[in-house]
């Protein structure tokens, strides 16, 4: 049976067990004169027979699923002779497709050496032998533990508490997964990036002004560990973040002062929904307008004016991340404006300041902190941003400060190194890794940075 | 005591000055704002613009013979002669004969004008009515590709015509007789990928996205409010407690391109999950949405007053009977606000995809949650990318179906916050 199949089978057991919890807990509590002396309602002594036939079940599914494919794959690769047991990662995964391959029909067997059409038979053999144990097993125990369940039901039993004590460590399973998450991605990206840092220097990747994995596509190449100095790489990254917060900061900024402190209501009720579009659009959007509409204008206005700009250049990238990033700013702005007490306000103005002397002189002073961990927080968006600059900016890797020029950046590698096909060993793609290591720490380190900030200046006033 | 004057006397001076100030603050503000508005309608405007020819397709109508000896073919019941026969030369002729200009010659020119799927078209219908064997009728077919561009973009620089000079004297024949004709799209909202600009649609992507935010439904939207009360609602003051939140709050923050390379180092290569699959995608997108819909449900639990759960403890309910039978019913409405906003979001979403490979060209719409498969912003970014203007426009044609989705679920939104949220 498919899993899915399985699954919803196994929730029809529960709901049957959950009938049967519920009716048997009646019955035994008809004869001490009625549901009143049962010691909790019938419903829970429903739920817990539910549980007690759904949940080991369930579990046991979900980890015969997960690793199904790997023991199989495991054992038909262990069939097979010493001299075809492959040497590399990507040497196996095109094994493994041969072989499902044959298996599933789609290549016949004689096609092939024997061990592999051997194997291949051992694989289907393998796939229906497991789903049909799986089956076996998950309803064996899906009936077995719903029987125990509903067995033990006794009128003393407190179920409520055992329901509402499973119930507290799932809540608490699904608060783990945040956890889990993070350690996900920690794991995710720091095996690869030790293997990557066995074969290319530590030095060389920090502090390599020159990048170029395309060269290690070729193994008997000269040179063919590539290039993999991310100097380039980072100052494109921070060259387009910087246009973009050359934009973003002020418009957002000035943006949120005047709706905070000028606009009327009518106004503000208009232009802050517009605003919060601008947030709402995807990246992908972005790009295509950054891409086939703001880049050639760019190229074409420098020509315009003598000078020469690429067709890919960071401007056009910069510009249209810098306004993905206005609503970010200015709703980070409005929020740390309206946590200033309306007392310094009023102190200000009976004083005789004009709106603008107060703005200025009192409350942005006051509000620069949490200003500054917003700012820090859009920083930390526009350097992790990947849509925008994929489709805008360009592939190559320049040194330069200029804006007019094509510059890459983080994420752009990271994309180009992982799509399409990959062999996991090479160090290009354990680069793509490495690099996202490095935007995770960044990131990371502004991120806490920025909310440590705001946090901070958010109490001061609370 | 003259000071004392002289200080009202100066501070009446700088008034002037000051009002100035006071003006061009505000001035910098209405700037601000312009600039922003002003880049949000320049988008708008720059993708209706170069999108809403998408929504039109090219057909011609032709008057076709369906000639058994000019189709090699006596019986379009009989698969095997169906195989061999010859679908294109009727299409040819019937061109052939509505335009009377043309000669023996330009038989290749004027295949050129019908789309090469229309040969298929005739077959499939030909199958189905094997009556019309032998008959002539009136039929209409997707015009070729580049007939469609020149129809809709005539005399625009940016698009190059491909289309001889008498090529396209024959379509403004046909044109001018109504032969060719513009009308609504169908084929965009009921086809898959193409490499054909004419036959390609964005079904299978919408399919794609659709089964991509079920699982990512289905998962994240229990997962969030299950630990959303958790934190809220149970959680002891502790460091485990602390260490959860600072990570929510961090995750909230990563660059969704980090959940990328997470789904292909744990998912595909860990797990051995396929590559380009609904199921992977969606739960990328779940973890990635998460904190999103963490942190709103937990604002939603918070709105909740006291007093209802005061009451609910009074009366004798324990602590998770106050939480299920009452709480959650009421923060619900919040929740769902936040989780529709998170969806959104989850929907627009392009970089992690791409790195576990949901960015491949496929023509078929996917069927279940193992096949493979993309998804709208994907095939807007796949289409961006390719150097046919014909695919640009279908591009933003595609972003504007993307952006129709979007805004729905945004003022569904807007709408259960106003009909379902209770102010205490």
């Amino acid at each position: 049976m498919q899993p899915l199949n399985l699954l919803l089978l196994t929730m029809l057991l529960a709901a049957v067990a959950y009938v049967l919890g519920y009716a048997r807990s009646r019955t035994l509590a008809m004869p001490l004169g009625g549901v009143r002396h049962l010691k909790s309602l019938p419903g829970y002594y429903g739920v817990r027979a539910a549980i007690w036939c759904g949940v080991p079940a369930l579990v046991i599914l979900g980890l015969w699923a997960a690793f199904e494919g790997k023991m199989i794959q495991s054992i038909v690769v262990g069939t097979l002779p010493d001299t075809m047991i492959p040497d590399t990662a990507g040497e196996a995964s095109l094994l493994m497709s041969k072989i499902g391959n044959v298996a599933n029909g789609s290549l016949p067997p004689d096609f092939v050496e024997e061990p592999v059409a051997k194997a291949a038979e051992l694989l289907q053999a393998l796939q229906v032998q497991s789903k049909i144990y799986m089956t076996g097993l998950v309803l064996a125990v899906a009936l077995l533990a719903g029987f125990l369940g509903w067995v033990r039901i006794r009128p003393l039993l407190n179920a409520r508490e055992q329901v509402e004590a499973v119930l507290r460590w799932f809540f608490f399973a699904c608060a783990g997964v945040a956890v889990l998450t993070t350690v996900g991605i920690v794991f995710s990206v720091v095996f690869e990036t030790i293997r990557f840092f066995e074969q290319v220097p530590f030095f060389e990747f920090f502090f390599g002004t020159s990048w170029s994995p395309q060269l290690a596509l070729r193994t008997d190449q000269v040179g063919s560990e590539g290039a993999f100095g991310m100097i380039p790489l980072f100052t494109g990254t921070l060259l387009i973040s910087f246009i973009a917060m050359l934009i973003a900061a002020p418009v957002g900024l000035l943006s949120a002062i005047y709706l905070s402190e000028y606009a009327n209501k009518s106004v503000r009720s208009i232009v802050k929904p517009l605003l919060e579009m601008l947030a709402g659009i995807p990246t992908v959007v972005y790009g295509f307008f950054a891409a086939l509409t703001v880049a050639p204008f760019i190229s074409d206005l420098a020509s315009a004016i003598g000078v020469e700009a690429s067709s890919q250049s960071a401007l056009a990238a910069g510009l249209v991340m810098g306004i993905m990033i206005i609503p970010f700013v200015s709703s980070l702005s409005d929020d740390v404006i309206n946590a200033v007490p309306q007392t310094l306000r009023d102190g200000s103005l009976a004083l005789g300041a004009t709106q603008s002397e107060t703005m200025k002189k009192v409350i942005f002073p006051a509000a620069l902190p949490g200003i500054m961990g917003g700012l820090l927080l859009a920083v930390s968006r526009a350097i992790g941003e990947t849509m925008i600059v994929v489709m805008a900016a360009g592939l190559a890797a320049n040194l330069t400060a200029n804006p007019l020029e094509t510059v890459t950046t983080v994420t752009v590698q990271i994309v180009t190194l992982l799509v399409g096909d990959q062999e996991f060993d090479s160090a290009k793609t354990l680069a793509a890794f490495a690099l996202g290591a490095m935007l995770f720490i960044s990131t990371l380190l502004l991120n806490v940075i920025a909310l440590k900030i705001v946090r901070k200046y958010r109490e001061q006033y609370d | 005591m003259t000071d004392h004057t002289s200080q009202a006397e100066l501070v009446r001076r700088s008034l002037k000055g000051r009002y100035r100030k006071e003006r061009r603050f505000r001035a910098y503000g209405i700037v601000a704002i312009a600039i922003a508005l002003t880049a949000l309608v320049t988008l708008f405007t720059d993708i209706i613009g170069k999108g809403y020819t998408g929504f039109l397709k090219t057909t011609i109508t032709l008057e076709v013979t369906m000639d058994p000896d000019l189709m090699y073919l006596d019986d379009p019941t009989d698969p095997k002669q169906v195989r061999m026969a010859d679908f294109v030369a009727p299409l040819v002729a019937a061109v052939d004969r509505a335009l009377p200009s043309a000669t023996e010659d330009d038989q290749d020119a004027l295949r050129r004008l019908i789309n090469p799927y229309a040969s298929s078209e005739l077959r499939d219908a030909l199958i189905e009515n094997p009556e019309w064997m032998g008959t002539t009728r009136t039929m209409s077919f997707l015009a070729h590709s580049n007939v469609d561009v020149y129809v809709k973009h005539k005399g625009d620089a940016a698009y190059s015509i491909k289309l001889t000079d008498q090529q396209q004297a024959w379509v403004d024949d046909l044109r001018a007789r109504e032969l060719v004709e513009t009308s609504f799209n169908d084929v965009f909202f009921t086809s898959g990928d193409s490499r054909d600009p004419a036959k390609a649609g964005v079904l299978g992507a919408i399919v794609g996205s659709l089964l991509t935010m079920i699982i990512t439904l289905v998962l994240a939207f229990p997962i969030g409010v299950a630990a959303a009360i958790y934190l809220e609602e149970f959680a002891p003051r502790n460091k485990l407690t602390d260490f959860i939140e600072v990570n929510i709050n961090n995750l909230a923050a990563v660059p969704s391109i980090i959940f990328g390379l997470l789904g292909l180092a744990i998912f595909i290569n860990l797990f051995g999950m396929p590559r380009s699959v609904p199921m992977v995608g969606g739960l990328v997108l779940t973890l990635m949405t998460l904190p999103t819909i963490i942190i709103s449900s937990r604002a939603a639990i918070k709105s909740v007053p006291p007093s209802v759960r005061e009451a609910a403890e009074g009366i004798g309910a324990s602590k998770m009977q106050v939480v299920l039978h009452h709480v959650l019913p009421l923060a619900l409405p919040g929740m769902l606000t936040g989780s529709i906003i998170g969806m959104a979001q989850a929907l627009g979403e392009t970089a992690p995809l791409l790195l576990i490979g949901m960015v491949a060209f496929i023509v078929e719409i996917p069927e279940g949650f193992f096949d493979a498969a993309t998804v709208l912003p994907v095939q807007v970014f796949l289409w961006a990318g390719s150097p046919e203007l014909a695919f640009i426009e279908r591009a933003s044609a595609a972003i504007m179906v993307l952006l129709a989705f979007l805004m729905t679920m945004n003022a569904l939104a807007i709408w259960l916050r106003k009909r379902l949220e209770r102010r205490w």
